[in-house]
C-alpha cells in the first residue's frame, strides 16, 4: 500500500504540474490577444433613467451622426420590439460606436460577424465599438428574450462601398 | 479481476440506533419521483421547441404551452431547476447516510424540507403552467412574473438550505461518535456540494427577498436590471457546479467500483473538492462580459478566477481517468488506449456515465471558450450557448443522472432492472442524439443565429441556418425516444420488475486513501474563511457600489 501510494504521488504530481501551467498559459495568451488586438467589453458608460429616455440627450434624437472623418455615432433607443433607428448607412471602413439603451425590459445589441455583441439593460447606456470594413448588409439582432414578438425585433446595419 | 473486485472492505458499522435504510430510503424516493416528473415535462416541452426549429409546428400544441416561449419557460424551469434541485437534495443525504454508515440526524427535519420545497414547488408552478412566468428560467428583470413563481422558487432555495442542515448536523454527530477518524469521501463530497451551494445561493436569496418578490407583490414600484443580473449569476454559475458535483461525487467515489477497479487517489479528489468549494463563486460575471454599468477591470478578474476552477476539473479528469484506467486493467486491458474498450460496456450505469465524462470534455472546452474575455463575443447569447447547456446540464449531469438511476431505483425498490438492453439502447440513443442537436446548436452559433428565440418565424432566418436547423429537430426527437425508453424502463421495474435487487451500495476502495490526505482536508473552517474573503474581494467593490447607486426605476411589464 504504501508502496503503490508514492507511485500514485508520483502519478498526481506529474498531472499536477501540466495542469496549473496550462490554464496559466490559456490566461496569458488571453491577456494578451484581448488586449493586444485593443478588444474592449462593455463598461461603466452611465445612466439613463429608463422613463425619461426619450427627453434623455442623446436619446431623444435616434439616429445616426457623423462625428469626425470616418467615424460614425449611432444613437440607438430599443425597446419592444424595435429598434430606433432600425436602418444605419456607413461607407465601408466606417469606425462606428454604439450607443444605446433599452425603454422598457433586456435587450440585446448583435450584429453577427461585426463583433458586437452587448446587452441593452433598462437604465444603463451601452457603448461598444467596431469598425465594418466590408461593404453589405448586416443584420442586428435582439438576442435578449424579451416578450412574445422578441423574434421580429432587428435593424440592418448597410455598410455602402465608397464611391 | 478477482484481486480487484475482493477489495471492498466493509463500510463503517452502523452505530447504535437507527440503521440508515427504511425511512431514509423513502425520503431520498420522494424526492426521485418529482425530480423525474420534472424531467418527464421538461422532455416533452423540449421536443416541440426542436421541432420548432425544424419547421414543424405540432398541432394542438397551444393546448399545452401558449407560445414558444412558454415552452422555453417551462423546459428550462422543469429540467434545470426541478430535476436538478430534487435529484440532488434526495442523492446526497442518500450517498452520506450509506458512506457514514448512520441515519440522517433528523428523519422529521427530512420530510419537512421535502414539503416545503413541495409546497414552494406547487406555488411557483401555479403561474409557471398557467402562462403567467414565461420569464425562462433566468427571470431577469423588468419581466414581470406572478409574484407566487418568485415566492415558490425561493421557497424551494430555502429548502436547499434545510438539506445542508440536515447533512451537516448528521455529519457532526459522526465525527462525534468516530473521533479521529477521516470523514468518508462520499460523505464530504457531498456536504462540500451542499456547503458550496448554500454559499452560492444567498445571491439569488437576496435578489428573490430584496428585488423581486416585493416589487412584483407592488410594494415597491420599480426594481433595476443591473443588480438583478448581478446578484443572479452570483448563484447562477456556481449553480452549475451544484449540477455537477454530485454527478463529479458518483464519478469519483462509486464508478471506479462499477467499473471493477479502485479510485487512484483519495488525497486528490478531496483537493479537487475543496477547490470548488472556494472557486466556485466569485466568477460570476463572467456571464455578464456583455453587460454595460460593470468596469471591465472586474470582468477581467472574474475570468482569471474563472480559469483557476478549470484546474480542479482537469485534476477531477486525471484522477477519474485513472480509476476508469484501473477498472479496466483489473479485466484484462492492455495497452495505453486499448484498455479503455475492456471497461464494463454491458452495464447500463457505466456507459451512462462514461460517455457523460466524454461529452463533458467537449463542454469543458467550450465553457472555456464562453469565459475567455474575448472570444466570448462571437458566442454570447447565440444558440451556442444551449448547445454548450446540453452538453454540460443536459447530458455530463443529466445523462450520469440517468445512470445512476440504473442503481438507485433498483437499489431503493429492491427489484433489478427491468431491462439492461434497454437501458443500454437509452444511453447510446441520447449520445447519439445529443451528439447531431448540440454540434448543430454550436455551429448555429458561430454563425450568428440568436439563442430563445422562435428562429422559424425570425424575418431575419438565412439560408445557411435553415440548411443546419433539420439536425436540430432530428437531434431532440432522437433525445426524446431515448427518454422516453428511460421512464419507460424505470416505470417497469417499480411496477412490474419480480427479479430481486440488493439494497446495499458499495463506495470504491482508493489506491491512495484518505490517511494520505493532510489534516488540513478535513478542517472546514480556514476553506469557508478562504471562500467567504474571495467571494468579498470579487465581488464587494462592484456590489457595494451599486446597492448604494441603483435608483430602482424601472417599472416593469408583461409582455408574452
Amino acid at each position: 500500500m504504501r508502496k503503490s501510494g508514492t507511485t500514485v504521488y508520483l502519478y498526481e504530481l506529474a498531472w499536477i504540474l501540466p495542469s496549473i501551467a496550462i490554464p496559466v498559459g490559456m490566461l496569458a495568451a488571453l491577456t494578451v490577444t484581448a488586449f493586444g488586438a485593443g478588444m474592449h467589453l462593455p463598461s461603466v458608460a452611465g445612466r439613463v433613467s429608463p422613463t425619461k429616455v426619450a427627453q434623455t440627450a442623446p436619446f431623444d434624437q435616434p439616429g445616426v451622426v457623423q462625428v469626425g472623418p470616418g467615424r460614425y455615432e449611432v444613437r440607438m433607443t430599443s425597446q419592444i420590439w424595435s429598434y430606433a433607428p432600425n436602418e444605419i448607412r456607413v461607407p465601408t471602413g466606417s469606425t462606428v460606436t454604439f450607443i444605446a439603451t433599452s425603454k422598457d425590459v433586456v435587450h440585446g445589441l448583435f450584429v453577427p460577424g461585426a463583433n458586437v455583441n452587448a446587452m441593452l439593460l433598462p437604465g444603463q447606456i451601452t457603448r461598444v465599438t467596431a469598425r465594418f470594413d466590408k461593404a453589405g448588409e448586416y443584420p442586428l439582432l435582439c438576442h435578449e428574450y424579451c416578450g412574445i414578438a422578441h423574434h421580429t425585433m432587428w435593424a440592418r446595419v448597410i455598410v455602402e462601398p465608397r464611391s | 479481476m478477482s484481486r480487484v473486485l475482493e477489495m471492498p472492505r466493509p463500510l463503517a458499522a452502523p452505530v447504535d440506533g437507527r440503521r440508515p435504510a427504511h425511512g431514509e430510503n423513502r425520503l431520498t424516493a420522494a424526492f426521485l419521483i418529482v425530480a423525474l416528473l420534472a424531467l418527464f415535462g421538461g422532455t416533452v416541452t423540449g421536443l416541440l421547441q426542436a421541432l420548432d426549429h425544424a419547421g414543424v409546428h405540432v398541432p394542438g400544441q397551444g393546448i399545452f404551452v401558449k407560445s414558444y416561449y412558454h415552452s422555453v419557460s417551462l423546459h428550462g424551469v422543469l429540467n434545470v431547476l426541478v430535476w436538478t434541485t430534487f435529484f440532488i437534495s434526495g442523492f446526497m443525504p442518500f450517498l452520506m447516510v450509506r458512506s457514514l454508515g448512520r441515519p440522517l440526524a433528523s428523519l422529521k427535519l427530512g420530510w419537512f424540507t421535502f414539503w416545503l420545497m413541495i409546497g414552494g414547488l406547487g406555488i411557483a408552478a401555479v403561474p409557471l403552467v398557467t402562462n403567467a412566468a414565461t420569464v425562462m428560467f433566468t427571470f431577469y428583470p423588468p419581466l414581470k412574473a406572478h409574484a407566487a413563481f418568485y415566492i415558490g422558487l425561493t421557497l424551494v432555495v430555502v429548502g436547499t438550505w434545510l438539506v445542508t442542515l440536515n447533512m451537516a448536523w448528521t455529519l457532526r454527530s459522526w465525527w462525534s461518535e468516530n473521533p479521529g477518524r477521516r470523514t468518508p469521501l462520499a460523505a464530504f463530497m457531498s456536504m462540500v456540494t451542499f456547503a458550496m451551494w448554500t454559499i452560492a445561493s444567498l445571491g439569488l436569496a437576496a435578489e428573490m427577498l430584496f428585488m423581486l418578490i416585493p416589487w412584483s407583490l407592488g410594494w415597491i414600484s420599480g426594481t433595476d436590471a443591473l443588480l438583478a443580473r448581478v446578484l443572479f449569476w452570483f448563484t447562477g454559475h456556481p449553480i452549475v457546479y451544484f449540477w455537477l458535483l454530485p454527478a463529479y461525487v458518483s464519478w469519483y467515489t462509486l464508478v471506479p467500483r462499477q467499473a471493477g477497479g479502485r479510485l487512484f487517489s483519495d488525497p486528490l479528489a478531496r483537493a479537487s473538492f475543496i477547490l470548488f468549494l472556494v472557486l466556485s463563486t466569485p466568477l460570476g460575471f463572467h456571464h455578464q462580459f456583455t453587460d454595460p454599468g460593470i468596469h471591465q477591470g472586474w470582468k477581467l478578474v472574474h475570468a482569471f478566477l474563472t480559469f483557476a476552477v478549470f484546474f480542479p476539473s482537469l485534476l477531477t479528469f486525471f484522477n477519474v481517468v485513472a480509476s476508469l484506467e484501473n477498472g479496466a486493467r483489473a479485466r484484462g486491458g492492455r495497452g495505453w488506449v486499448a484498455w479503455f474498450a475492456k471497461l464494463p460496456w454491458g452495464d447500463p450505469s457505466v456507459a451512462a456515465q462514461v460517455g457523460a465524462m466524454l461529452t463533458f470534455a467537449f463542454g469543458g472546452i467550450g465553457g472555456l471558450v464562453n469565459a475567455s474575455f474575448s472570444m466570448n463575443l462571437l458566442v454570447h447569447n447565440t444558440a451556442w450557448i444551449p448547445g454548450h447547456l446540453h452538453l454540460t446540464v443536459g447530458t455530463a449531469v443529466t445523462l450520469s443522472f440517468m445512470g445512476i438511476t440504473y442503481w438507485l431505483v433498483p437499489t431503493l425498490r429492491g427489484r433489478a432492472l427491468w431491462s439492461r438492453r434497454m437501458a443500454l439502447g437509452q444511453v447510446w440513443l441520447w449520445l447519439i442524439g445529443m451528439v447531431i442537436f448540440s454540434n448543430a446548436l454550436h455551429r448555429l452559433g458561430l454563425m450568428g443565429m440568436p439563442r430563445r428565440t422562435q428562429i422559424s418565424l425570425a424575418p431575419y432566418l438565412t439560408a445557411e441556418w435553415k440548411a443546419l436547423l433539420p439536425l436540430v429537430g432530428i437531434g431532440g426527437m432522437l433525445l426524446f425516444v431515448s427518454a422516453m425508453l428511460y421512464f419507460l424502463n424505470l416505470a417497469l421495474t417499480v411496477f412490474a420488475s419480480r427479479q430481486a435487487c440488493g439494497g446495499e451500495v458499495l463506495f470504491a476502495e482508493a489506491l491512495s486513501g484518505a490517511d494520505h490526505a493532510p489534516v488540513l482536508f478535513d478542517r472546514w473552517k480556514p476553506w469557508l474563511v478562504l471562500a467567504f474573503v474571495l467571494i468579498a474581494l470579487a465581488y464587494g467593490p462592484s456590489l457595494l457600489q451599486l446597492a448604494v447607486t441603483t435608483p430602482f426605476d424601472a417599472p416593469g411589464l408583461r409582455v408574452w
